[in-house]
């Protein structure tokens, strides 16, 4: 697969997954002061659903039709969907509001449940994969 | 809506390009490390530009369309939270809990620690 291609997929994939976040974003704003609800499930939904895909893309060669969707789906798509500087910046905007409990709840809770979503997945797409090969 | 989609393609594509480079430097130059950097690399700089994008935008106010497009588009698509999610949760199967609580925490802190500073700058 040439660099070409591999560099389309991830624009295709980051221009989809960035409009799904920016509809996501616009039809469920945050207000000012306000936990950020949309960010928040658009970056654990996105973390569950990487850890699982890139689990399963793990029984594969990183090579031809698997190596397409990691970067195509996994790189552009839930890449563009995810957000770490949206996150960064509500943090602010809540501790600078004076929200110190909100702000570190936040910004915790994200990454703490985001990883908790993403180990979630992957152990238990290995399970099944192993639980494939038993039978 | 085009726009933030446009810049989030691009941001993806610099997001990759920066981390396949800057892991493979890290790989050869620190190969005891062990640790994925270039997202937290690229995190902490996307923070930090956001930040002072936020800060600037306070006070320059108004409904331009390429203000979403680089803020949402650009700078959201280059930055990624299931990546660093996905890469501490490795680190945790790896039986590594030190490193990734180190990576976890550390991007965290230098993150919100950059948007702040970029917020204040701007401000």
């Amino acid at each position: 697969m040439s660099r070409a291609v591999n560099a389309s997929l991830i624009v295709i994939g980051g221009m989809a997954g960035t409009a799904v976040r920016a509809s996501l974003e616009a039809w469920f704003p945050a207000t000012a002061g306000q936990w950020p609800w949309a960010t928040f499930w658009i970056n654990i939904s996105g973390s569950l659903l990487l850890g699982g895909l890139l689990e399963t893309l793990a029984a594969f060669d990183d090579a031809g039709w698997p190596r397409s969707v990691r970067l195509g789906v996994g790189t552009g798509f839930f890449g563009g969907y995810t957000t770490y500087s949206s996150f960064s910046v509500e943090t602010v905007a809540l501790l600078r509001s004076g929200d110190w409990f909100g702000g570190i709840g936040y910004a915790v809770l994200s990454v703490g449940i985001g990883i908790a979503a993403a180990l979630l997945a992957m152990v238990v797409v290995r399970r099944l994969r192993h639980a494939g090969e038993a039978t | 809506m085009i726009w933030i989609a446009l810049g989030g393609g691009v941001g993806a594509l610099v997001r990759y390009l920066l981390d396949t480079s800057v892991n493979a430097q890290s790989r050869r130059r620190w190969p005891k490390l062990g640790l994925p950097v270039g997202t937290v690399l690229i995190n902490v700089t996307g923070s930090l530009l956001l930040g002072l994008f936020a800060g600037w935008l306070m006070f320059h106010t108004g409904d331009a369309p390429w203000k979403l497009a680089v803020g949402a588009g650009l700078l959201g698509g280059f930055t990624t939270f299931s990546t660093a999610s996905v890469e501490a949760a490795r680190l945790i199967i790896a039986g590594r809990w030190q490193a990734a609580a180190v990576h976890a925490v550390g991007m965290l802190t230098a993150g919100v620690g950059a948007a702040a500073l970029g917020v204040w700058i701007a401000a």
